[in-house]
């Protein structure tokens, strides 16, 4: 039995649809992640999930339970991090935690050894109140807070939004830890380079999934080499690769450009000496192995 | 634009010992440094570092406790008028009024900075027309997909031409293939002239600037291109940069 199954759930704000037929099946222990934009329709499936939004259509399981039939069931089972902070801001850091511990029938010490490395770190501030809390840190309460139940399935909301890239580090370093105690972890992030840390990921857009799969096999699928060009002017080296060849793919990434040829008989000679003919000064053109946002862009491609 | 060419033109963002005080704070510690013309210059920076305190004075809202500031060529102190007249303002977090039409947008700020009728008309006839969104003239922004409205913020803020455009964490959270049409017409703007001034803490937005500056505790630890930060500290990429600069911040408030 799957730990979460979604079968083709769909959801509709009026005319706009935010999930358009979504299926899903997620195992025990799994950290899974769910990758996409804003918009992508990422919070409304986690939250038919928790059991606070119904599916215009389609069925979902927590741990076989179901998530219209049996939401009382889930919400014992499951901890529940939202997007936006929802803590009690004028409580301290320990009166949250006790309060949250309280209402699902339990203690701090109860489940001490499954918060105890977040802990640890909250403690020199127990006694401040959450709201005075610096972002990373309400990050670590929230989850602590979400897990003090020892829920069997943890669904985390883009918990590393706006929290700069040291905690978020320290983040998914707490979140890999609990497949040991074999909870499953469901998380989103609009982050692709926070993909690679997940054993699977499902990429999503629009409401759709565009592909579901290991980061590596997802990567390992991705159809034509992809070469990256660094070479100067940027904006005319963009409109030259657009013109190069049958539609191909160009994609800008920071200081250098990646590109995606539809033919096979193109190589990185081919594509310095087509620069270089034009008067552009190339620095760079090797062939690289994909990351997470190539695949994501090269999905959305077709859409 | 590349460093060469970036080194080889005027400085049109001038900083030389800049001190912000709160109390005994010092959010801004004697910060020193320039900004080129047509030039992607990215500011970074945790959040409480103080970049948005300096972002602040430079954009003419806030002054400063000590130091020696001009901004597109116009004295911190003496002409602040000016200077909010030749910068531009984008944020993710506000851009556009949601209950006003694209055009109705346009109209109120080139009204709020000073822009005739025609010229108005004109400009943003112009600007509609380079994003390929003249049949959405008369749209709400709110009936707009969230990727596009990025773009015509960035439009709206160039609309009466400034020299300097600050954008504000321009693409967090936005869709790969819109976030890389946005940095394509920055990239378009910039080597039109126009400089463009980026706050952000998301490591990724860093890499597309010609320069970068990063913040800890109000001091600029390091500047430089991104790809020789990288190199100077052995690593990867900017987020690798950034954790070492800031790792020891890491588990304080």
């Amino acid at each position: 039995m799957a730990a979460i199954d979604i079968q083709n759930i769909v959801k509709t704000y009026g005319e706009k649809k935010a999930l358009n037929g979504v299926s899903l099946s997620i195992e025990k222990g799994e950290l899974f992640g769910l990758i996409g934009p804003d918009g992508a329709g990422k919070t409304s499936l986690m939250r038919i999930l928790v059991t606070l939004l119904l599916a215009d259509s389609g069925t979902a399981a927590m741990s076989g339970h179901d998530v219209v039939t049996d939401y009382k069931t889930i919400r014992n089972i499951t901890g529940y991090m939202p997007g936006r902070f929802s803590l009690y801001q004028d409580l301290t850091v320990e009166e949250n935690l006790n309060f949250f511990a309280t209402i699902f029938g339990t203690t701090i010490k109860e489940n001490y050894s499954l918060i105890r490395d977040i802990y640890v770190q909250l403690e020199p501030f127990k006694d401040r109140r959450a709201g005075k809390l610096s972002g990373g840190m309400k990050q670590k309460l929230a989850l602590c807070c979400a897990l003090i139940h020892r829920p069997e399935i943890l669904i985390l909301d883009e918990p590393t939004t706006g929290v700069d890239a040291v905690s978020r580090r320290e983040f998914w370093e707490l979140l890999k830890s609990y497949k040991n105690e074999g909870i499953t972890t469901f998380v989103s992030t609009p982050y692709m380079d926070e993909a690679g840390l997940c054993e699977r990921i499902a990429l999503i857009q629009d409401g759709h999934i565009m592909d579901t799969d290991s980061p590596d096999e997802i990567i390992r699928r991705f159809p034509l080499p992809l070469y990256t060009v660094k070479a100067s002017p940027m904006t005319e080296v963009l409109h030259a690769l657009r013109s190069f060849g049958q539609a191909p793919q160009v994609w800008i990434f920071g200081q250098e450009i990646h590109f995606v040829a539809s033919e096979h008989d193109i190589s990185e000679d081919k594509i310095r000496q087509y620069l270089t003919d034009k008067n552009l000064k190339v620095d760079k053109v090797e062939i690289i192995t994909p990351g997470i946002e190539d695949c994501f862009l090269w999905n959305m491609r077709k859409s | 634009m590349e460093h060469e060419k970036v080194i080889n033109s005027a400085p049109v963002i001038q900083v030389k010992n800049m001190y912000k005080r709160f109390g005994s704070f010092i959010a801004n510690n004697d910060l020193t440094f320039d900004v080129y013309k047509g030039e992607i210059f990215g500011f970074l920076g945790a959040n409480g570092a103080g970049k948005t305190t300096a972002m602040r004075i430079l954009c003419g809202l806030s002054s400063p406790s000590s130091g020696e500031i001009q901004v597109a060529g116009f004295d911190i102190y003496k002409q602040v008028g000016q200077i909010k007249k030749n910068i531009g303002y984008m944020s993710q977090k506000f851009s556009l009024y949601e209950d006003l039409t694209v055009y109705e947008n346009m109209r109120l700020f080139g009204g709020i900075y000073g822009l005739t009728n025609k010229e108005i008309k004109e400009r943003s006839a112009n600007l509609l027309q380079m994003l390929g969104f003249e049949n959405a003239r008369n749209t709400l922004i709110k009936d707009i997909p969230l990727g596009w409205r990025q773009k015509l913020a960035f439009s709206v803020a160039l609309i009466h031409k400034p020299k300097i455009v600050f954008l504000d964490e321009p693409t967090g959270g936005v869709d790969p293939m819109t976030r890389r049409q946005f940095w394509e017409m920055i990239h378009e703007t910039a080597a039109g002239g126009t400089t463009i001034f980026v706050t952000t803490h998301y490591m990724d937005e860093a890499e597309y600037c010609d320069r970068v500056s990063i913040m800890v505790d109000g001091e600029i630890r390091v500047m430089g291109p991104p790809a020789e930060l990288i190199q100077r500290f052995g690593v990867e990429n900017m987020n690798e940069v950034f954790i070492k600069l800031a790792r020891a911040k890491s588990t304080e408030l």
